[in-house]
């Protein structure tokens, strides 16, 4: 996914930050890169190599542990974000037809962005709320008993408010959005 | 020994917690439940509604936030406390009953007996929780406190005796500590079910200046969630368990390790710590003794193999969290290439309590081979759905029909699935099977994570097995080639399965390929990973075979294999409903007005399903996916 204007300043800058907090050691590694994530969203390829030429050790190294964690991610969060709950509970409700329907809704595969960083769409372990399957988290809010139909009135909403946006600064560039 | 007596510093310590409740206890005190099932329920709203009304009512009450009581089923829950008055809890709370309860009960004196769920203790007016059906069976031993005590404040658990097992454990020689959790026979509840003394003990013959105590938060199933609720709601013995195992094996340094994905647990253990410090409980010279231990928290990445011990600490290093060969095992050469005690959360929890109550207290719970309790999360087909501890030794049919108050009205119990992804589906047969960790070894499910899913005739078993080995195969790190490889092939099999596709040679493939798996595997995740498959396999061998020979999905769920169809001779031409449910607008009206789906655009979502009336009931799936004939065709 292509860099904002002004985000490859603020990568260097995070990592930079990040790496001075912290020694050098492999068992800081994780926490690295929690913490970068934690300031970025997501781990973006730059900071991956920066933070590889800052241990020492080779780049895909990191990319090995930002791959192998599901904590990880390598693409941006979007505007909103919407979780679908596949535990066993919600699964066996139908998660993977909710998940399906924000596919069709979103244009955009489970783990994505889209282009305009406005949505992204994943799945999460369990919640922990399986009374209310099948479950998604928008934007850390839980909603219960999403079925399609409910979908179509969150997406609704969630349109709504792009709207909003764009009517306020009509002339607001994608960075702007993602402020 | 030191010169300073730990009990004596306790004493003053419980005394202050002491007197600061007593002042709590002086005026009203609502109890909001704000662990992560609460809050997704809308906890923090309820909460908000309390402090509004009651300071709009000009009331003298307190709102705190406790953990989770486990009756997840009528979230939001509150407790509330008010002198003079059994303390009363409320469920399925609102707006408007928030304000009722403000009203009725706080300001005046009125409990509002017709809303409440249970009172807390043995009154005359209204029944408790042990007089529910799932009480006579309930025996909450770790989870006695969780969502009844303030998890954010160290003295609540003071108050309630907590810390004083370390005090008793401190004055005593840490060899007798050790024996009596060892005597205690209290076998790991991560699911494998190693004795913890005997692992101890193993620890401390390896000796070495730098030992190190581990606690396995890192609960990855999908659809267990106790050792987050134990976290969440009761740091502080979980913690205490811990120090009375550095003090048994001599440590100085211990790691929680818990999942990133817990943002309140690590907040919570975090805070505990911290309090535990203060208080002179951990850190040097715990309780004016000599014996000195401190722990910290790491954060897990998300990834169920670092469950397993030796990838745990492969990922403490910083390293990708593949599981090594043992031995050597980690009493040996663990975290750091030090001995290393690795303990679940659940069994530290345990710790205070036998040193407390004895060994002997803890083997007269349970059975002989597993005493103690076991934690259960219920999900599924079942109606009390939430978190229950109960004894070992009672029988799955106990566990789901006393305790888990039955399955819901219309649903025929199938099968059970216990132990998460690696655990094995039963079905009614092996009900009477008794919950320990041997007996439910030989039926061919596993103790596990204490996830149990019940499933009725809605649930295809093939699915089923299919999503868990999605996990698996998803979680599997691909160090062996059986598990990497193994596991995806499975997978394809299955996924051909759902659509139909294969034959009675495929499912012995299945078979084979999962045997070969189990056995050609280095850790538990790849040795179990089939459990799901091999298990539907064995006790329901026949919906494999309606999948493969009669392209027939039974339970109406494998996608490939069902089509929606709505029955003419049911449609009403006055109702309009199950058009506009349709996301795909796939149903058009016909020209005698009945609705018809057109099955290209048909996503299969159950949406008009939901929708249409029951007076109608027009809609059907129908497997094998064939449409009815001419015949039905005809009646326009």
């Amino acid at each position: 996914m292509q860099l904002l204007e002004g985000e490859k300043e603020e990568i260097l800058a995070c990592v930079k930050d990040v790496l001075g907090g912290n020694s050098k050691t492999q068992e800081n590694l994780i926490p690295i890169l929690q913490q970068v994530q934690k300031k970025l969203g997501y781990l973006p390829t730059m900071a991956i190599e920066k933070i590889a030429e800052g241990m020492d050790v080779p780049a895909v190294d990191i990319y090995g542990l930002a791959t192998f964690y599901n904590q990880f991610r390598l693409n941006p969060p979007g505007k909103h974000e919407v979780k679908v709950c596949m535990g066993t509970a919600c699964y066996m409700a139908g998660g993977d037809i909710t998940l399906e329907s924000f596919q069709r809704r979103m244009e955009i595969d489970e783990g994505e962005t889209s282009q305009d960083r406005y949505y992204s769409l994943g799945r999460v372990a369990c919640v922990g709320c399986c009374t209310l399957a099948p479950v998604a988290v928008v934007d850390d809010q839980v909603e219960g008993k999403v079925t399609p139909t409910r979908v179509d009135g969150l997406m609704l909403a969630l349109e709504e408010g792009r709207d909003d946006n764009s009517s306020q600064q009509p002339d607001s560039s994608e960075g702007d959005n993602n402020e | 020994m030191s010169k300073n007596n730990p009990q004596k510093l306790y004493e003053d310590i419980k005394k202050k917690a002491q007197n600061m409740f007593k002042s709590r206890q002086e005026k009203p005190l609502v109890m909001v439940g704000t662990a992560t099932c609460g809050l997704a329920a809308g906890a923090m709203q309820v909460k908000e509604d309390f402090l509004r009304e009651i300071k709009d009512k000009g009331l003298d009450a307190e709102v705190i936030e406790v953990g989770c009581i486990g009756h997840c089923y009528a979230e939001p829950l509150a407790i509330i406390a008010k002198p003079g008055f059994s303390p009363v809890c409320y469920g399925y709370l609102d707006e408007g009953l928030v304000h009722r309860l403000v009203e009725d009960f706080l300001a005046g004196d009125d409990p509002s007996y017709e809303y409440a769920m249970a009172a807390l203790e043995r009154n005359d007016e209204f029944p408790t929780f042990e007089d529910f059906p799932r009480g006579v069976y309930e025996e909450k031993l770790i989870l006695e406190h969780c969502g009844f005590s303030d998890f954010s404040k160290i003295e609540s658990y003071i108050a309630w005796d907590g810390y004083s097992a370390l005090a008793k454990a401190l004055s005593d020689e840490p060899g007798h500590v050790l024996e009596e959790v060892k005597n205690a026979n209290l076998r790991g509840r991560g699911g494998a079910g190693f004795p913890a003394g005997v692992k101890w003990e193993a620890c401390l013959k390896n000796g070495g200046e730098e030992k190190y105590v581990i606690c396995n938060g890192d609960e990855g199933d999908p659809g267990a969630f106790m050792d987050r609720s134990v976290l969440e709601s009761d740091p502080h013995l979980v913690i205490e368990g811990m120090i009375i195992c550095a003090y048994a094996i001599g440590a100085r340094q211990g790691y929680l390790y818990i999942r990133a994905e817990y943002p309140r647990a690590v907040e919570h253990t975090l805070k505990a710590i911290e309090q535990a410090r203060e208080k002179g409980l951990l850190g040097n010279s715990i309780l004016g003794t000599d014996f000195s231990f401190d722990l910290d928290v790491f954060q897990g990445s998300g990834a169920f193999i670092c469950g397993e011990a030796t990838a745990l600490v492969n990922s403490m290093e910083g390293k990708i969290g593949m599981p090594e060969s043992r031995p050597p095992r980690l009493v040996q050469r663990g975290f750091r290439a030090r001995p290393t005690v690795l303990n679940n959360v659940k069994t530290f929890a345990y710790v205070p309590l036998i040193i407390n109550k004895g060994a002997d207290w803890f083997k007269s719970i349970g059975t002989d081979e597993s005493p103690g309790t076991a934690v259960f999360s219920l999900v599924g087909k079942i109606n009390n759905t939430g978190l229950v501890e109960v004894p070992m030794g009672i029988s799955l049919r106990q566990l789901i029909e006393e305790v888990g108050d039955g399955l819901p009205e219309g649903c025929e119990f199938k099968a059970v699935q216990i132990g998460g992804p690696s655990g094995g589906c039963l079905p009614e047969s092996s009900l009477d099977v008794p919950i320990d960790f041997d007996s439910l070894h030989e039926a061919g499910a596993i103790m596990g994570s204490g996830g149990l899913v019940v499933m009725d005739q809605e649930d295809c078993m093939v699915s089923v097995a299919r999503y868990f080995l999605e996990f698996t195969q998803h979680e599997s790190c691909g160090k062996c080639t059986f598990c990497r490889l193994g596991t995806k092939h499975m997978l394809d099999i299955l996924t051909d399965i759902t659509r139909g596709e294969g034959d009675l040679e495929t499912l012995q493939l299945l078979k084979e390929l999962g045997e070969d798996v189990r056995d050609g595997s280095l850790c538990n995740l790849g040795r179990t990973a089939p459990n799901p498959v091999l298990t539907t396999l064995r006790y329901f061998y026949e919906e494999y075979k309606a999948h493969v020979e009669e392209g027939r999905c039974p339970a109406l769920v494998c996608r490939d294999l069902i089509l929606y169809y709505i029955k003419p001779a049911k449609c009403s031409k006055l109702c309009n409903v199950c058009v506009g449910s349709c996301p795909t607008e796939a149903i058009y009206t016909r020209e005698d007005g009945l609705k018809a789906i057109d099955q290209d655009k048909c996503v299969k979502c159950d949406n008009c399903r939901k929708a249409c009336p029951t007076e109608y009931d027009a809609v059907l799936r129908l497997s094998p996916p064939v449409l009815p004939g001419e015949k039905e065709r005809k009646v326009k």
